[in-house]
Formats: C-alpha cells, sequence, structure tokens
C-alpha cells in the first residue's frame, strides 16, 4: 500500500498558509518511531492517571498466588520433589503474562468500537504506530506487573537460587511470551465486535492457561488432557524459568518438558510468526 | 488561508463512485459481482468553503460515502478528489488535508482534554511545543479552558463532541467530515455544536456534513445532496429542496381503525388528487395541502358531519420523511441495506 503513495515531504512543498505539513522533512522511519512513541506514551499516561487499574489487573494472580500457595499448597505434590510454592509462583507468572493478552484485546476493541481507530487511520500517522505503540506500552505494563509480582511471592517465601543471569533469563522468557501474545490480542480486538464480547474471551482463555503445567503437573492428569497440557505454550515458558529460576520443575520426563528452554522460544516466535501478519491483514482489511 | 481545490473547482468531488460491502457468508470475496452497493456511482461537488450537507435515511450510504472520502475504505469504481488530491492514489497527502468527527466522540477517555489534543497534535506531527500551543488555542476556541484538565470521562456529551471537534480541527483542515455530530445530543449540545460548525466555516474550512435532520442541514447547510441506495438523488439548496416537497401537510389520526378508510377518503377528496399516505398502525392519514386553514376546516367538518371520531388533527411543516417520500416513494424506514460498518 505504501508503494502506492508517494512522501509528501518529496513529492512537492506546500503551499503557505497551508498550516504544518505532515512530514516536517523527517523521513517515513523517524515518524514510524515517533509515532509509536506517542501511543505509547498514550497509554503509559492511562496508567499514570489511574495507577490502580494495575493493582486491579493483578488482583487475580495475586490471589490465585495466595489461594493455590496456602488453601491447596499443603495438599499439592511435585512429582519431581520440592516445595510446592516454589514450583507455583514462575507457573503464576507465566499465567499472568499469558493472560495479558486479554488486556491487549480490550484496549484495541474499546478504540475500535469509539472510533478512536478510525480516527487514527484518517491521521497522517505511520499505520504501524498503532499497534506497534500498543505492544511497547503493553510490553512496559508487563514488567511492571511482573516486578510487583516477584516481590509479592519474595514477600511470601518464594527464593530463586538461579543466580542473576539465570532470573534475568527468565524474566526475557516470561516478556516474550506476553510479546508474542500481544498480536493475538490485537488481532482479536479487531475480530470482536465490542469491549463486552471481549470479556468473554476469559472463558476461553481461563481454561487455557489451567491447563497446562501452571499449577499441577502434567503427569497427573489424564493421558490425553496431559499430552495437551505439556504441549501447552505456556508449560514450556513455565518450566523453562522454574528452571532458570532454580525452582522444582514437573519432572514428567516428555520431550517438550526436557526441552523447555529450546520451545520457551520456539513457542512465542511460532505464535508471533502465525498472529502478527493475521493482525496486520485485519488492520489494513479495516479498508476493504 | 487557501483552499485546497481540484481543478474542477470543488472542495470535494466524488464520480460515479461504487463501494461493495461483504454479505454474510461471502467470506474474502471482495470487488467481485457479489455484495450489495453500499454506494452505486456516488457522485458529489462541493464548493470550498461551505457546509454541505449529505442527507438520507440509515442505511442510505452516508456514513460508507465519508469513510471512502476520508481514506478509511477503498472504493472500487469511480473517482474522487478531496482538496484536490486523488483520494485512492494519495491517500496520506489527504490525510494531512483533511478532519474526521465520526458517529461517536472519538476521544481518548483515560486522558484529560489537554492531553487528548496535545496526544493528537504529536501525532499531526506538530512537535511537542507546537502541540501543546495548538492544544491551548483549541481548548480556548472551543470553550474547554476550565475543563481542561479533567479527565473526558467526567465530560457531558456535547463537551466531548466539541473536544472530538477540536481534535479533528488540529490541523485546520482543508476539508472537515463531520458524520451524524449531534446523533444523541440533548438540544443544548446541539446548539454547541452548530456554534462551533460556524465558526469553523468561517475560517475558510470546508464541511461536509452527514445527518438525518432536516433541521439540522437546514441551519448548516447552503448546500445539500440526498442519498438514497448509495445514490445521490437530489442536489440542491435547503430552500429549493423544500419547495419540490411541497407546502404544508395535513394529518388526521383516526380513533377506530374502522373508520380509516373514510378518513382517507375524506383526506383525499379535500387535497385534491394529492398523494395521501396512510400509515395503518398509527391510524394516521396525512396529505399535502394547497390551502392549510381551508383545508383543515373542510376535513373537520366533513369527519364531523360523517360521525368519524377522530384523535387527532392538525397541520405540519415537512419533514425529512416527506422528502424522502416525495423523491424515493418510500419513507425513512431503516433499509434492509446495513451501512459498512468497519
Amino acid at each position: 500500500m505504501t508503494t502506492r503513495e508517494r512522501d509528501p515531504a518529496t513529492t512537492g512543498a506546500r503551499r503557505p498558509g497551508d498550516g504544518p505539513g505532515p512530514d516536517r522533512g523527517h523521513s517515513l522511519a523517524y515518524w514510524a518511531v515517533s509515532d509509536c512513541w506517542n501511543i505509547t506514551r498514550r497509554t503509559l499516561t492511562h496508567y499514570q492517571r489511574q495507577p490502580v487499574a494495575i493493582v486491579w489487573q493483578l488482583g487475580f494472580p495475586i490471589l490465585s498466588l495466595l489461594l493455590y500457595g496456602y488453601v491447596f499448597g499443603s495438599a499439592m505434590l511435585v512429582p519431581g520433589g520440592g516445595g510446592y510454592r516454589e514450583f507455583l509462583m514462575p507457573g503464576m507468572f507465566a499465567m499472568t503474562m499469558a493472560m495479558g493478552f486479554m488486556s491487549t484485546a480490550v484496549a484495541v476493541v474499546t478504540d475500535a468500537s469509539k472510533g478512536v481507530v478510525d480516527r487514527f487511520r484518517s491521521m497522517p500517522m505511520a499505520p504501524s504506530a498503532f499497534a506497534s505503540g500498543r505492544g511497547a506500552a503493553d510490553l512496559v505494563v508487563a514488567a511492571a506487573e511482573l516486578t510487583i509480582l516477584a516481590v509479592t511471592a519474595l514477600l511470601i517465601g518464594w527464593r530463586a537460587d538461579g543466580g542473576v543471569l539465570g532470573a534475568l533469563g527468565a524474566f526475557g522468557l516470561l516478556l516474550l511470551l506476553r510479546f508474542s501474545l500481544i498480536w493475538v490480542g490485537v488481532w482479536l480486538g479487531m475480530l470482536v465486535p465490542t469491549p463486552e464480547a471481549a470479556g468473554g474471551l476469559y472463558a476461553v482463555a481461563f481454561p487455557l492457561t489451567m491447563i497446562s503445567s501452571t499449577f499441577v503437573s502434567p503427569s497427573l492428569m489424564p493421558d490425553w488432557l496431559g499430552f495437551v497440557a505439556a504441549w501447552n505454550p505456556i508449560s514450556s515458558t513455565a518450566t523453562a524459568t522454574r528452571e532458570l529460576f532454580g525452582n522444582p520443575v514437573a519432572g514428567d520426563g516428555t520431550w517438550v518438558e526436557e526441552h523447555a528452554l529450546l520451545m520457551a522460544v520456539v513457542w512465542p516466535l511460532v505464535i508471533t510468526l502465525v498472529f502478527l501478519p493475521l493482525a496486520v491483514r485485519r488492520f489494513q482489511g479495516l479498508s476493504r | 488561508m487557501s483552499v485546497s481545490v481540484s481543478a474542477s473547482g470543488y472542495a470535494v468531488l466524488a464520480e460515479g463512485v461504487v463501494k461493495r460491502y461483504k454479505e454474510k457468508g461471502q467470506k474474502g470475496k471482495q470487488g467481485g459481482d457479489g455484495g450489495k452497493r453500499a454506494l452505486d456511482g456516488f457522485d458529489l461537488a462541493v464548493r470550498p468553503g461551505t457546509v454541505h450537507g449529505l442527507l438520507g435515511p440509515n442505511g442510505a450510504g452516508k456514513t460508507t460515502a465519508v469513510r471512502v472520502l476520508a481514506t478509511l475504505l477503498r472504493y472500487e469504481a469511480g473517482r474522487a478528489e478531496v482538496a484536490g488530491l486523488d483520494v485512492a492514489r494519495e491517500p496520506r497527502r489527504v490525510r494531512s488535508r483533511i478532519g474526521l468527527t465520526g458517529q461517536y466522540a472519538a476521544v481518548d477517555e483515560g486522558l484529560t482534554g489537554r492531553q487528548n489534543l496535545e496526544m493528537f497534535g504529536r501525532l499531526f506531527h506538530l512537535g511537542n511545543r507546537r502541540a501543546r500551543q495548538r492544544a491551548g488555542e483549541l481548548l480556548d476556541r472551543f470553550d474547554l479552558t476550565e475543563a481542561a484538565d479533567r479527565a473526558a470521562t467526567e465530560y457531558s456529551g456535547g463537551m466531548r463532541r466539541r473536544l472530538d471537534l477540536a481534535s479533528s480541527m488540529i490541523l485546520q483542515p482543508d476539508v472537515l467530515f463531520l458524520d451524524e455530530p449531534t446523533t444523541g445530543l440533548d438540544p443544548r449540545g446541539r446548539g454547541e455544536v452548530w456554534e462551533a460548525v460556524r465558526a469553523l466555516v468561517a475560517g475558510g474550512t470546508t464541511v461536509l456534513l452527514t445527518t438525518q435532520y432536516l433541521e439540522e442541514a437546514d441551519r448548516l447547510a447552503s448546500h445539500i445532496t440526498v442519498i438514497d441506495r448509495g445514490r445521490a438523488i437530489a442536489d440542491d439548496t435547503p430552500d429549493a429542496l423544500k419547495n419540490r416537497v411541497g407546502g404544508d401537510r395535513i394529518e388526521v389520526v383516526a380513533a377506530d381503525p374502522g373508520d380509516l378508510d373514510a378518513v382517507v377518503k375524506t383526506v383525499d377528496r379535500v387535497a385534491g388528487g394529492g398523494l395521501v399516505v396512510t400509515d395503518t398502525p398509527a391510524r394516521r392519514v396525512h396529505a399535502q395541502v394547497a390551502d392549510r386553514v381551508a383545508a383543515l376546516t373542510e376535513v373537520a367538518r366533513s369527519l364531523q358531519d360523517d360521525g368519524i371520531a377522530v384523535e387527532d388533527i392538525g397541520l405540519r411543516r415537512p419533514s425529512l420523511d416527506d422528502v424522502f417520500l416525495r423523491l424515493t416513494g418510500h419513507g425513512t424506514e431503516n433499509h434492509d441495506a446495513p451501512e459498512v460498518a468497519a
């Protein structure tokens, strides 16, 4: 599409009195970055105005953390040995990252249904900025969420013994999972008609995050369910981060679990490769 | 400011524009023979520096026309020019010359009024300092300075609309598209928006306004295009259009549904051959009349003589409904063709 457009900055000067030009002599790449930053800034301003929103978003994982850690925790066994709470925390981190796609989807559908997306599309800003700015802001928020969760976990006795590098690698993998799911969120956000309908996605998302190694080892589930749980991308990220944090792993001996570090990179790449084009196509499809 | 026009001298020009939309179950097939035509050879010519009204019932293609001209939708055939630029070939340049205010106030409710305008200003590539300055000017102009640092969620409908309008005015656009800007507003909010639109046009902007309200077009527009089923079916000044629709109408509501035929007969006789419209569920009959007082007296006396009970009888001015009735033979009830929403 962009090949058909000529850059206004090079095809002729605007006449005097026309007001400010759309590109002020900068390249399209400059504006792609600048516009992306402005969209990012917009989302961060939302949180700055309402910091309590992050706390709400974290309500569920923190509650689950306490419920599963203390109510069920004493009855839970980790097949590979080790404390259940040590096992649970990385799973909760991965689940929180996975559920993050919901907040992306809700934000996108809210913008679309209120005409904000139309306004952006009718402006001379870079077409990529809406999605890239959304994604960048979501990653910043996800990093804040991880920090708060980790501090909470530390407060109730979770310990990471994998060293600083291991911890950094684990947080990197968690953010990589969140990154890949941004595109699922953008795509879904443009697919569903209303924010209320997007809320209904929880009914699908919640079981999908449960059927994984987040709470219990897949080896303790019925065979078919255990198979699905083991191959769930969230399980790969959970297991890989458990290894990197030096926490106990489920230890069900499947290939996918033994290659968790690899799969924690492969899965997000595959998801991105599938959903990034889908999201872009959907965005462009709005103009058809 | 200078007003950009095409070689033809129009600020907005559409010639034979065709836009089909997907029908349900016709997934992915686009531009073929299938699909209903939301725009079916649509023509429009808007003179620079004027307010041009685009009137039509729901589903007539108003919103589709605006979305095509504002570069949001691609069209399949015909030609469209805005501010002298071809919409299909140079969408990015068109976007730097237009403002768009859609059916919903497209403001970020999580931000304050000022933050909204500064954000849009930066996205219009004004730079930080100029964006701040422009936001201040617009808040002032749209009488929002007092509420500038409150969240837009706390704004009234009229204030939100004014903020929305201000956002579409950041670049002082050559052409401003207003798609049903007062739908859902109370009379006060409506008046505020009208005031703002008049001020914009005084500043040299060309406005294309879609509306379902004849009154709104009448107050603001110097020219009106009536659209129905994706085509322009009339293009004239508001006065000429009203003359075409004709003068006053007499309206009778029968007390008893069984008397409806008798009422139609009486109204038909008095109206002297004019088209008599019957709304059976509402038990209402109306027709255009030449001499309003004589017709009212005659119908009332005649019905009384025949012993027909009447719930209501009166005269009314022509409405948009009458314009459509006259021009298309059908009223403003929704067609089966929905507007293209995305």
